[in-house]
């Protein structure tokens, strides 16, 4: 401080010029970091137009070699797993929610907050390990399907919905509680009927921040659902293709003509952002306009 | 009825039976979620047992488990290390950018670009990586292989493709960059708004307001979101699988050669398609031992981020 | 009146357990004590509440009136950490007793709050009803009109809100809300009305309307209302009872419990005359 009160005159030349060099350091970084997230952008959207056409959206990989083809077949399984992994997670993680706020013992409750918590930050990677080795615990060994790679899925899934729906249950105001309560309603009641219509709109954001986390993951599915060339409907038997694993196949499985297979990758690199930005634009839209108004009181 | 005895009388049967169920219902759900989240380190010790104990039949033909497990682990954290490395300090900077130096709008338009990367699959990334960057860090690379090959971080024959770890680490950090960016400008953004006034008021100028009001109280909360920014670079599969060119058993710090370290989990994702049998064990053991690090990691953060108070 | 007439009129309110106009629904506290983790709040308050009329709770703040009250439906329990000793009699059953349902007491013994806490996501007509929703009981939709009819007129808000009942509750003025929290407590058929300061977050009309409806309520319902306002007690009340606190960290305890115009105008305890004569509190 005393440096500061030293000369009050003026400032000194060498203290304008470490001030200097740290706005010049501070734009630096701002640059560092617009660049690659720049180019990142523009590449995608660049790239992904190349193949951006109706049969990308209607035909899959079946029988064929170099260029035409499509990601119907990992559009379709994105969306079933993505589905089957959301109805997994969403009963698990609100009802854990639920137990939390509304029952929890405190070394239970301590406990499942830890895990939640923890788990939050699992790799996805191992999520896919432990769904395989569950289901080589329940089933058998050398299994791959859509629904494995859902259970997968919904080990990332459950911790997002279960901290923002506590989250959500947690703000319910206690006034509301125990008008509820004083009028005569059993616990279940009270939560059935004020705290879950209060925090529905945080629960449902949560549940789309959810989806928005999954939508986009490759490795949990590339180890439990497998890839196919072609389309399965079926969750439970056979492997399935999803967009994420499309574009790693894609790269990775490359024919003679390289550009065709660069190109279908690209695009659905493209479909695949545009869902993720779907699902957390949705996400902030629902928290933004439903929170306020039902949440007041 | 007398109002005497309603009160001891208990609920009609239906209510309580209801009330139970819904009580049941929600404990089992609890029960599920503790399960689920608690039972990955089981099931992954369970079935990958065999795979700590084999001598044979080990995926690359190592000689046992720990052989396979330390290089990977190795390139997991020199990865991810390199990653942070690059990431913190920009991280830092942005934040600082963003509330004290760039115009608003600049703020905000990168701002809402970081808003769309953190939502980019991570795969993308690897695409991006892989097929852009690569390529045109191989002449820098070149470059740097031909005259700083003095420097142990530069030696030995740089990459022709640009697919090393080095790349992979950039890739990372760009993509832990919008997370930790926010985190930054969060715990800047907690300065007490008087603290920052006095120093000015004193005469300070602007760099000299962040270091002696806003570094100070924001330290700590930079750490831990480095931290939680390790753990997720740690663990993450797709960036390493598709950008480093990988070598088996290969430990060294090399930032730019062909031959690369490769990481626990892109080595996994790389593996496990075409896997039986102990291979199999031995990749479910490898996860367990990437689950434990990140585990450590995690709680480390947390432990940090709840001892100064913060919320991330 | 017609406000009587709804109020005397039990099948309309569709109450499942039968509210029993002949008994007395009179109110005692033994040796009550209630406490927050190890610090009691009040302690050793034994009173007998007179049927069908208003009580009015006084005293500073802090003297644990609140607290008092919370424990009459067993709310206070539901805080965690928080106790109660000794018994509240109903009509000679302790709610304390460990084969009472503390659900069963509340429909019993009905509480409207500080502020009003109409339901945010329910109409003006739900919130009427939700008690009866919230005690899992039916009622035909011809019946349910004819409650909600009955319940807001009685509390003085049907003219003012019979065209638009499918309105939030919360799009209500503060007083209409509060009004609206009482038809919510009447539509249950509760025995004894609990008032936990109901207006101290309105305006003076508003605040007059509801004292009204206090003194109309004391006609057919036990009612305890807990009050910052001494004139207000003095309006509403029958008898009152002063509670007190010697200093931070101290229980509060019972002083002085009586009928409301003799207390007010000879008080036989110092500290209640120091009291009402503005000396503290």
């Amino acid at each position: 401080m005393t440096a500061l009160a030293g000369r009050p005159a003026g400032v000194s030349t060498r203290r304008r010029l470490t001030d200097h060099v740290a706005t010049v350091a501070a734009w630096a970084a701002f640059a560092a970091a617009a660049i690659p997230l720049v180019s990142l952008l523009v590449t995608v959207v660049t790239r992904g137009l190349a193949r951006l056409d109706m049969t990308f959206f209607t035909s899959s990989m079946r029988g064929i070699v170099g260029a035409g083809g499509g990601a119907a077949h990992a559009l379709w399984g994105t969306v079933l797993v993505t589905l089957a992994a959301t109805a997994i997670s969403v009963p698990i993680g609100v009802g854990t929610a639920v137990y939390l706020v509304e029952y929890g013992r405190p070394v239970l409750s301590r406990l499942l907050w830890f895990l939640v918590d923890v788990m939050t930050g699992l790799p996805s990677v191992v999520a896919g390990l432990a769904a395989y080795a569950l289901i080589v615990m329940v089933v058998g060994p050398g299994a791959r399907s859509g629904l494995a790679g859902a259970i997968a899925l919904s080990l990332l899934m459950i911790p997002v919905v279960v901290k923002s729906s506590a989250e959500m249950l947690r703000l319910v105001p206690t006034d509301l509680r125990e008008a509820a309560t004083g009028l005569g309603a059993s616990r279940p009641a009270v939560i059935a009927t004020v705290g879950l219509p209060a925090a529905r709109p945080g629960i449902v954001a949560g549940v789309m921040l959810g989806v928005g986390r999954i939508i986009g993951e490759t490795a949990p599915l590339l180890l439990v659902a497998g890839f196919t060339d072609s389309l399965n409907l079926n969750l439970t038997t056979g492997r399935m293709a999803t967009l994420p694993v499309y574009i790693y196949s894609q790269w990775q499985n490359k024919g003679a003509d390289q550009a065709a297979y660069d190109n279908r990758a690209w695009t659905a690199a493209l479909v695949l952002i545009g869902l993720v930005l779907l699902f957390s634009l949705a996400a902030r839209l629902l928290g933004r306009l439903l929170a306020p108004t039902s949440l007041k009181g | 009825m007398k109002p005497a005895d309603t009160l001891l009388t208990p609920r009609p049967a239906r209510e309580r039976v209801r009330d139970a169920s819904a009580r049941s219902a929600v404990t089992v759900a609890g029960l599920i979620g503790l399960v689920a989240l608690a039972g990955v380190a089981v099931f992954l010790g369970v079935e990958g047992w065999p795979g700590l104990t084999a001598r044979t039949g080990l995926p690359l033909q190592a000689a046992n488990f720990w052989a396979l497990a330390w290089p990977l682990a190795f390139g997991s954290f020199w990865a991810a290390v390199l990653g942070l490395g690059l990431a913190v300090p920009v991280a830092i900077g942005v934040a600082l950018a963003q509330t004290w130096y760039v115009p608003r709008w600049a703020g905000r338009f990168l701002g809402a670009t970081f808003d769309i990367l953190a939502a980019i699959p991570s795969v993308v990334y690897g695409l991006w990586g892989l097929m852009i960057i690569a390529p045109r860090l191989a002449p820098v690379y070149a470059w740097l292989g031909a005259h700083l090959s003095w420097c142990p971080l530069f030696a030995g024959p740089p990459s022709a493709s640009g697919r090393t770890i080095l790349t992979a680490a950039l890739v990372l950090a760009v993509m832990v960059l919008p997370v930790m960016a926010a985190l930054c400008r969060e715990v800047f953004a907690q300065t007490p708004r008087t603290t920052v006034e006095a120093a000015l008021a004193l005469g300070a100028t602007r760099w000299e307001v962040i270091r002696l009001a806003v570094w100070p109280t924001g330290k700590a909360g930079v750490v831990s979101g480095a931290m939680l920014g390790f753990g997720r670079a740690v663990g993450e599969t797709m960036v390493t699988a598709m950008v480093i060119s990988p070598a088996p058993f290969l430990v060294g710090f090399g930032l730019i050669n062909s031959t690369n370290p490769n990481t626990i989990a892109a080595f996994i994702a790389q593996t496990f398609p075409e896997s039986h049998g102990v291979e199999v064990a031995t990749l479910l053991a490898l996860g367990l031992v990437l689950f434990v690090i990140t585990f450590v990691v995690n709680v480390v953060a947390r432990r940090i981020v709840r001892a100064t108070g913060g919320r991330v | 009146m017609t406000f009587e007439l709804a109020l005397r009129a039990p099948e309309l309110t569709g109450a499942g357990h039968g509210r029993d106009d002949t008994a007395n629904h009179r109110l005692a506290v033994v040796g009550l004590t209630a406490s927050y983790g190890r610090s009691p709040a009040i302690t050793e308050v034994s009173l007998s509440l007179e049927s069908r009329s208003v009580t009015a709770f006084i005293g500073p703040s802090g003297c644990g009136k609140s607290t008092l009250l919370r424990t009459f439906n067993r709310l206070h329990e539901v805080t965690p950490g928080a106790r109660v000793t000794g018994a509240v009699r109903l009509d000679g059953i302790d709610l304390y007793d460990p084969r009472v349902d503390p659900v069963t007491v509340r429909r019993r013994i009905g509480m409207v709050f500080q502020r009003p806490n109409p339901f945010p996501t329910l109409s003006i007509r739900d919130n009427v009803l939700a008690g009866i929703r919230l005690q899992y009981r039916r009622l035909r939709p011809s019946g349910a009109d004819e409650l909600v009819e009955a319940m807001l007129t009685a509390v003085g808000l049907w003219d003012e809100v019979k065209d638009c009942l499918g309105r939030p509750g919360i799009s209500l003025s503060g007083g209409q809300q509060q009004r609206l929290c009482i038809a919510r407590v009447i539509a249950v058929a509760p025995d004894v009305i609990l008032m936990d300061e109901p207006c101290s977050s309105l305006d003076p009309v508003s605040t007059a309307a509801i004292e009204e409806l206090m003194v109309n309520l004391g006609r057919d319902y036990t009612v305890v209302v807990v009050t910052h306002n001494l004139q207000q007690a003095a309006r509403v009340s029958r008898k009152t009872a002063f509670f007190t606190v010697a200093g931070a960290g101290e229980p509060g305890r019972l002083v002085e419990y009586g009928d409301t115009a003799g207390l007010f105008s000879a008080p036989s305890k110092a500290q209640t005359a120091d009291y009402l004569a503005g000396r503290f509190g």
